[in-house]
């Protein structure tokens, strides 16, 4: 009998490792550890051994079973693994074929930048206040220190509305400038309606005016009859000029780089006293001279200046209490800086070969 | 504004390099655009911070000559060989000079000065048109040997003029660089309006002066008068002192019409004007060395028009439909504003724009009467502007000119006159100032500056920047009263002039000595943003859903936005009138402010159809609606949507291809919806002209409509050329849409008891919207059923004509348990029932 178990465990564990597949072994299984099996044969005909052998063979038998069950669950797991090998390997994909692609959406490239802008100067308090684009030669003009026939309306060719005038005025126009948001602005916050006293104690302003703009120009290369500026307002008790050159350099540098370089040059805005331009340190060469900054150094960034006294008092700030600064800049400028854009009429051209690169 | 070096040392010691005082200048505010070398060294090296350009003249390459006798040439007769002396030795030089053509072997009664370029020497072509760079080397030229030049004034990069040789002044030393005896720089000034004082050398000179901390050398301001009294003959009579503040006249008897000198030409044109005659050029000179336009008239003529007498000078407005023939020979109609300078036989010129030609001053003037006024410089601008004159005086005088440059402008012209030609002054002026300039005294403290530049300054400190600019500052306690200079018109009084004088001060100081500090004043109260955040998040979706943002003209036409109605419907369109519309359009068609943004997006999509098939856009941006009763328009914000072109676009392994259509841009609708959390949004058929009327939807937000969309109307698109692919159209008014996002939405908890899915097929009329089916379901379903999704709408033989079969996933869940078979069933039962009731829908087996 134990000779039958040794020969019934030889001729399974030979028969397995010719099992070369799922199959293969399934049908292995079946001969070798079966009812049916040679060694399940052994069990039922234990009964009729002698009695001082049947512990003998019986330990044995279960012996010779675990080995085979050990032996099986050995083979299955080997064929699994070499199945799954070539698996893997017959499934290899040419990942060098194009993915399928969502279509991809994206913001215009002029309100990311504003977006930039105004983030930056959110840091800071100031908070944005949008008003409207058809404007009233008042607040465009005449209550941001600007008279009929000043100077300063040469520098700003203005569309007029054919709504009332005599043929040289008209008191409807398309905003040359988000400036005329600077006196809805400072009466919201003084409650201020351009007559009577002055408001006692009004509370300070920091605030930042973005929208579309409009000027008389031939559409070119470099000139549109839109564009956008970003104009900030601070007003409070005590807002230097030093201040100005303070908050503005920290945007510079939030805005274009750690390190870049500003610099303020005296200039001219009817709505500010002392006025400047700020130019950046060129971000694209570090003012070493390139193209972009026409081998300056320097980019032409923004205009500023402490907010002029009339503009303060008009809008309902008393100039001997108060003090502000003002700033515009214009984001596809920037835009077109930053991303050696050659073309400004891209901008409005709804092209999508220029958004998509966005 | 050209400002030529020389000129400004003249009146102020310069010890920094041309690029020094470029800079210093731009830093102050007197924007250098560009400096045109002439002669002087150029900066070398990639960066610049200015533009330049011009030409170097080497020490070396070019010299003062002499030509000591002009021989001819063997070979040509138009040629002729000169001797010339350059210092170092002699050469024989070819030229073509037609001046010297004539002199060919004739003894020279003295030597001619001259410009003269070496061998190797680099300068401008002066027989090509344009700025051509060429180097001068040896070669032969009609047999003989030819190797430098005598230089024209092209040659040298000083002017256009090619026609003859540059003849120097006798005493030009022979072997002098002809940089350190000619060289010169122009800086092309760009001056903003506060700035108008500084349109002339004098001034760019003060402020250099102030800059560079240097004293100023102002011209000399006495006058030879030798001649008869000027009183009796002449006089001035001004109507109206608030549009001609000042009127003066000097008179100079006896003048030779003639050249001007050499360095005056030089700087007339180096200026950028053209020297005629000592007389006219004299004027030119002292407009652009005071800033004063001057008017020179022929005495003569006036005496004759004035039958022999003295004339008088009148200043007034023109009379209705008065005419002038100007300087320009333009005969002009004038204004009723227009202020004219007239004798007693009617206008002589435009005041402070442009003379007259009768009494212009000719080669046969021998008596001058010279005329310095002060205008008023906003009827000036109007007349410049309505008359569209560009002239020198009208740039000066619609910008302003102190009255007191008058008396400044009219000694220095009458001792120039004097000097160039020979000329007798009249003794005295004739001076009718009867509204003399209030020049404004400003009290400022130290308090002042620091109030608005931040920073303290000594009063000493601020009195030193402020003099260098000619205020006169006076210690008052601890203020200083500070007077302003009778050239100034840009300082005002009280607050404003303390602002003005802080600008001067911060100017002086330089603006990047000043501090760099961050805000200390109080921060104002923050407050949300709520329509701007909502704004921003409806881009934020549309972006995520795979749309592009585009923003366009806001400008358009009444013809444009009409080609949004079929063409036999057009009569519907807005009118003209309905329009926003501008006075003076650059083009016709960006006449108008746009009413909608449909016809922008159209021109969108028709411009992208040529290169991009698949477009899938939005814009948030206002129209402009025109408001009875109301100077404004409202300006109200809306949404547009635009989709055309594939589903998407191939792809190796197959793609959906097909054209996108109407529920390509409802899907869009939906997702928007639902990531900006919109509660009850419903959509019903609707029309709109520019949509097909069988496609087309109005989406509704809590019941309240908030705009149509569809497929863009196939008689619009065929107009359009846009018929490839349908286009999809959406038209929403986004404050509307926005008002109805929630600022917080609550949570539905997740249930953690399985769900039950099953599928429920109804047959109903084809006249049933499937919307009103869906309801259906959703109301008898209750509240554990919580997803209801349409997968299939079958049309065919087996359910019957005018019939549809809609197939449904259900989802029934519960918060609290787990649902049986027989939940499920009771809720199945419901909906059935209810679709049976309410739709007369049949069970599809």
């Amino acid at each position: 009998m134990l000779e039958a178990l040794e020969r019934i465990q030889q001729e399974a564990l030979q028969a397995l490792a010719e099992a070369q597949d799922a199959e293969a072994l399934e049908a292995w299984k079946v001969a070798h550890l079966g009812r049916k099996s040679p060694l399940m044969q052994v069990f039922p005909q234990m009964g009729s051994l002698p009695p001082e052998q049947r512990p003998l063979v019986g330990r044995r038998a279960n012996e010779v079973r675990q080995a085979l069950e050990a032996a099986y669950a050995e083979r299955a797991e080997a064929l699994r693994q070499q199945a799954l090998q070539q698996a893997l390997e017959s499934e290899r994909l040419d990942i060098t074929l194009p993915g399928r692609r969502p279509p991809r959406g994206g913001l215009h490239p002029v309100t990311q930048t504003h977006r930039r802008i105004i983030q930056i100067f959110a840091e800071m308090g100031f908070q944005v206040v949008r008003s409207r684009e058809v404007e009233l030669d008042e607040y465009n003009f005449q209550l941001v220190n600007i008279p009929p026939h000043h100077p300063a309306r040469e520098m700003q060719d203005t569309f007029y509305i054919d709504h009332g005038g005599d043929g040289e005025h008209y008191p409807v126009l398309l905003r040359t400038h988000t400036t005329a948001g600077q006196i809805h602005a400072m009466r919201a916050a003084t409650g201020y309606t351009g007559e009577g006293p002055l408001p006692a104690d009004p509370p300070p302003l920091r605030v930042i005016l973005p929208g579309m703009v409009y000027r008389y120009e031939q559409i070119t290369a470099r000139s549109e009859i839109q564009f956008t500026q970003v104009e900030g307002l601070a007003v409070g008790r005590s807002i230097t000029f030093s201040d100005l050159k303070g908050t503005l350099t920290d945007f510079a540098r939030s805005m274009f780089g750690p390190t870049v370089q500003t610099r303020f040059r005296a200039s001219y805005f009817p709505f500010t006293e002392p006025s400047a331009e700020m130019d950046v340190e060129c971000f694209l060469c570090g003012g070493k001279g390139c193209n972009v900054c026409k081998y300056t150094g320097w980019l032409e960034i923004l205009g500023c200046g402490e907010v002029h006294p009339t503009v303060l008092r008009n809008g309902g700030y008393d100039p001997e209490k108060y003090t502000g600064f003002a700033f515009g800049m214009g984001p596809e400028r920037i835009t077109m800086l930053r991303h050696h854009i050659e073309d400004i009429r891209y901008f409005w051209s709804g092209d999508l070969r220029f958004l998509e690169q966005f | 504004m050209l400002i030529p070096l020389s000129w400004l040392k003249d009146f102020v010691e310069i010890d920094v390099s041309v690029e020094e005082l470029a800079r210093r200048l731009t830093l102050a505010g007197l924007e250098v655009e560009a400096v045109r070398y002439v002669g002087l060294p150029m900066p070398q090296g990639p960066r610049h911070e200015f533009k330049i350009s011009g030409l170097e003249w080497p020490a070396d390459k070019f010299v003062v000559a002499a030509i000591h006798e002009v021989r001819p040439h063997p070979n040509a007769d138009r040629l002729v060989l000169c001797r010339l002396d350059d210092g170092e030795q002699e050469h024989i030089v070819l030229t073509g000079a037609p001046s010297l053509l004539p002199l060919k072997g004739k003894p020279l009664a003295k030597p001619f000065k001259v410009a003269y370029a070496r061998e190797g020497a680099r300068l401008y072509n002066g027989h090509a048109p344009g700025w051509e760079l060429i180097t001068l080397k040896r070669a032969k030229i009609r047999g003989v040997v030819s190797y430098s030049m005598v230089c024209s004034e092209k040659e040298l990069g000083i002017s256009e003029a090619m026609d003859d040789i540059i003849y120097l002044p006798d005493d030009a030393p022979v072997g002098t660089p002809l940089a350190d005896y000619l060289g010169d720089a122009v800086f092309d000034i760009a001056l903003t309006p506060n700035m108008a004082r500084n349109a002339n050398v004098l001034g760019v000179a003060r402020e250099t002066a102030a800059i560079l901390g240097k004293p100023l050398r102002k011209p000399s301001l006495d006058v030879l008068a030798e001649g008869a009294p000027i009183k009796g003959q002449a006089a001035i009579q001004i109507t109206n002192p608030d549009l001609n503040p000042r009127f003066m006249l000097g008179l100079i008897r006896d003048v030779e019409i003639g050249p001007s000198p050499f360095w005056v030409q030089m700087r007339l044109k180096l200026a950028g004007m053209r020297p005629i005659n000592n007389i006219v050029d004299a004027t030119n000179y002292v407009m652009l060395e005071t800033g004063e336009p001057l008017h020179a008239f022929d005495y003569d003529v006036l005496v004759e028009r004035a039958g022999g007498k003295p004339p008088t000078i009148i200043t007034r407005t023109a009379n209705p439909g008065e005419k002038l023939t100007t300087l320009d020979g333009v005969e002009r109609t004038l204004d009723d504003f227009t202020v004219l300078v007239c004798d007693t036989a009617g206008p002589l010129s435009i005041a402070g724009v442009m003379g007259g030609e009768e009494s212009e001053v000719t080669e046969n003037t021998r008596n001058v009467l010279l005329e310095a006024a002060s205008w008023n410089f906003i009827n000036i601008r109007r007349t410049v502007q309505r008359q569209k004159i560009a002239s020198e005086a009208g740039y000066r005088f619609s910008r302003g000119v102190h009255p007191a440059v008058a008396e400044v402008g009219l000694r220095r012209g009458l001792e120039l006159m004097r000097q160039w030609s020979s000329g007798t002054v009249a003794k005295g002026f004739l001076d009718a100032y009867p509204k003399p300039q209030h020049d404004p005294e400003v009290l400022l403290t130290a308090d002042d500056i620091a109030r608005i530049l931040g920073i303290r300054l000594g009063l000493d400190e601020i009195a030193d920047l402020l003099t260098r600019l000619e205020f006169a500052c006076t210690p008052e306690g601890d203020a200083l009263r500070v007077q302003t200079p009778p050239h100034r018109l840009d300082i005002g009084e009280g607050i404003i002039g303390k602002a003005d004088l802080a600008e001067e001060v911060a100017r002086l100081y330089g603006y990047d000595h000043l501090p760099t500090t961050r805000i200390a004043d109080e921060l104002p109260p923050q407050r949300p943003n709520p329509a701007l955040a909502r704004e921003e998040r409806l881009r934020d979706a549309l972006a995520g859903l795979g749309l592009r943002e585009v923003i366009t003209y806001r400008l358009t036409s009444p013809e444009w936005e009409a080609r949004l109605y079929p063409p036999d419907a057009r009569d519907a369109a807005p009118a003209e009138s309905d329009y926003v519309r501008l006075v003076n359009p650059i083009a016709q068609e960006r006449r108008v402010l746009r009413r909608s943004l449909l016809a922008s997006m159209a021109e969108v999509v028709v411009r992208n159809s040529r290169h991009s098939p698949r477009q899938a856009l939005f814009e948030i941006a206002p129209v402009f609606l025109p408001r009875e009763g109301d100077l404004l328009p409202r300006e109200p914000l809306r949404l547009a949507l635009a989709l055309t072109g594939p589903r998407e676009l191939p792809h190796w392994e197959g793609a959906d291809t097909a054209p996108m259509d109407f529920y390509d841009l409802k899907g869009v609708l939906e997702a928007l919806a639902a990531a900006l959390h919109l509660e009850d949004v419903a959509f019903r058929p609707a029309t709109h002209h520019a949509l097909h009327p069988g496609k087309c939807a109005e989406m509704l937000v809590e019941g309240e409509p908030v705009g149509v969309f569809g497929e863009l109307h196939p008689a619009v698109a065929h107009d359009l050329d846009l018929d490839a692919a349908p286009v999809l159209l959406a038209d929403l008014d986004a404050a509307v849409l926005l008002s109805h996002v929630p600022d917080g939405h609550a949570l539905t908890p997740i249930s953690p008891f399985p769900p039950v899915r099953e599928d429920l097929a109804v047959v109903v009329d084809e006249t049933v919207p499937a919307a009103e089916v869906e309801a259906v379901i959703r109301k008898a379903g209750g509240k554990r059923l919580v997803d209801v999704r349409l997968f299939d709408v079958y049309r065919g033989e087996q359910i019957g004509a005018g019939k549809k079969s809609l197939t449904y996933h259900l989802t029934y869940q519960d918060p609290e348990k787990t649902l049986t078979d027989k939940d499920a069933a009771k809720i199945r039962k419901r909906i059935i029932k209810a679709l049976t009731r309410e739709l007369k829908a049949q069970l599809r087996a």
